[in-house]
Order: structure tokens, then sequence, then C-alpha cells
């Protein structure tokens, strides 16, 4: 009597461990997840500081200009000397004024590089001030002891 | 012949296509990293610079005089030493404690610590990284995890200042 043999054997595999981890992966990029349009820029490196603390909202018509080690302003992408930001600031300043804000109110962030010269830091602000802005913010990063 | 009845019938597996979900889990896992943005925390130290302001002496009589804080550089911007109303300082702990004892004796007087104002009078080919250790020296301290403000109205000398 021929005996009648079985289909073919599925092998099973079990998802769940992956399932698993794929969840917790999801979960920990969520988390992480930062939709903050921060100008950060690699070439510019911040002093650190322990006072730093980042701020508690959101600064109200921020500019910020970043200062390379090299004394170059990086504005719009492109690395200007210090000398020639007075007309962009200019434009920075009308349209500010054209959205009805008050443009003295506005704040420069000053990202620069702890190498660049203490005299290229001066100039930014004291061309920000020709134009007529008040508020400075020299950023850092921040580092607790 | 014999007729299957129920009990003999082999018992079905209730299986879900995982499929789909993985599929879409996948995708998400992808977005969430391709969007990943890793931002370090920076803070900032506030500066009011109108530019009309000068180094003058304070018109409202209450009003304490600044304190001078000079930073002096060697050619390759290293600091060469720090000097308080022109007596010069050790380093910046020394001029953390000199600015505390400042505050207190205004504080003490019926003055306020948000009264005191600082100017930074700083070489021009000095390192920015040692303004900020001054700023950072000068506008407060760490005590027990706690931040203690002290000077809130930091600004810059003007450029023709005389440097010393």
């Amino acid at each position: 009597m021929a005996v009648k043999t079985g289909g073919p054997a599925v092998t099973e595999v079990d998802m769940t461990p992956m399932i698993d981890v794929t969840f917790q992966l999801i979960t920990f990029f969520m988390f992480v997840l930062n939709f903050s349009e921060a100008e950060q820029d690699e070439r510019i490196q911040l002093p650190a500081s322990q006072l730093a603390k980042p701020a508690d909202g959101v600064l109200e018509t921020p500019i910020t200009v970043q200062l390379t080690a090299e004394g170059g302003v990086l504005y719009a992408g492109e690395i200007l000397p210090v000398g020639q930001i007075g007309r962009s600031l200019k434009q920075e300043w009308e349209i500010i004024t054209a959205a009805g804000k008050d443009p003295t109110l506005a704040t420069v962030i000053v990202r620069a590089d702890g190498r660049a010269r203490t005299g290229d830091v001066q100039q930014v602000i004291r061309i920000c001030q020709e134009q007529g802005f008040e508020r400075f913010a020299l950023r850092a990063l921040y580092k607790p002891e | 012949m014999a007729r299957e009845t129920p009990k003999l019938r082999r018992r079905e597996r209730l299986a879900i296509n995982m499929t789909p979900m993985i599929d879409v889990v996948f995708q998400l896992m992808i977005f969430f990293m391709l969007t990943l943005n890793i931002v370090a925390p920076e803070g900032d130290f506030d500066i009011r610079m109108p530019q009309t302001k000068s180094a003058g002496p304070p018109t409202d009589e209450l009003q304490l005089p600044p304190i001078r804080v000079r930073l002096a550089a060697d050619p390759a911007g290293r600091l060469l030493g720090i000097a308080m109303n022109g007596e010069p300082v050790a380093d910046f702990a020394a001029l953390q404690q000199r600015v505390v004892g400042i505050i207190e004796a205004a504080v003490e007087s019926g003055g306020a610590a948000a009264d005191v104002e600082l100017e930074l009078d700083c070489d021009e080919q000095l390192d920015y990284a040692y303004v900020v250790q001054a700023i950072t020296a000068v506008s407060g301290r760490v005590e027990d995890g706690r931040v203690i403000e002290m000077i809130k109205k930091i600004s810059f000398a003007p450029a023709t200042a005389d440097a010393e």
C-alpha cells in the first residue's frame, strides 16, 4: 500500500522580534526628530559655554550672521567679506519693515567661530548698528561642566 | 464512501498578511532616518547695543559706572592678560570673584545687580573664544547645579577707545 505523503512543508519565519525592533527604531527616530530650521554650519565651530543655555522661546525676527575663523561672513549661502554685509542687512531691514514689524526689535544672532578675531565680531556688530539694529545675541555651544 | 465529518476536518489557521504593514513600517523608518538632524544645543548671550551707546559717565546719579574689563592679546590671538578697571586679574575665575564682590557691594548700598554694567575692551586680534569665556565669567555662575545670574548689561567698548 502506498503511503500518502503530506503537502510541501511551509517554513514560517517568526516576524515578531523584527517588528518589535523596527517599532523601537521608529519610536527613537520620532523622538530625536527636529523640524526646527536652525541655521547651523559645520564650518563654524562655536565656542563653548556652560551658561549658554538654549532659549525658552523662539526669537522674534531673528537674523543670523555667521562668522568664519578666517573672517568671512556666511550669509545666504555665500561667504562675504565682513565689510560687504551692510547691503544685505539693509535689505533685511527693509523686508522686516515691509512686513509691518519693528526692525529695532529684531535680534541679530552672531554665530562666530571661536578662532575668529574679536575685531571682526565687533565690526559685524558695528555694521548692524549702522543699519539700526540694536539687539544682539552672541551664540555659543551649550556645554555643561 | 465515508463522508468527511466536521470533526475530522483539518484545523484551519487564520493567517494575517503582514506584508503591507511591514512595508509601511519600513517606509516610515527610512523617512525618519533620512530626516534625522542632530542639532547640538546652542544658547545665546544677549547684548543690547544701540548705536548711541557711549562709554561716557552715567547720566543718572544712582547709576553705577560700568565695569571695564580689558582683554589683551598677543599677535597670534592668544590671551595675554586680563584687567578689570585697570587692575590686572589672574584668570577668569578671579575675574568672576571680583565681579561677585562688586555685585554684593552694589546690593548692600541699595542698588541692584541688574544695574551693574560691564564693558568689554578687547584687542582686535583676540580669539573670540576668550570673549565668550569672559562673558561666561561675568554673566553668571553655577552653584549646586543652579545658575545664579550676575551682570546682564554687557557691551563692547567703542572701537575708538584707547588701548592700554
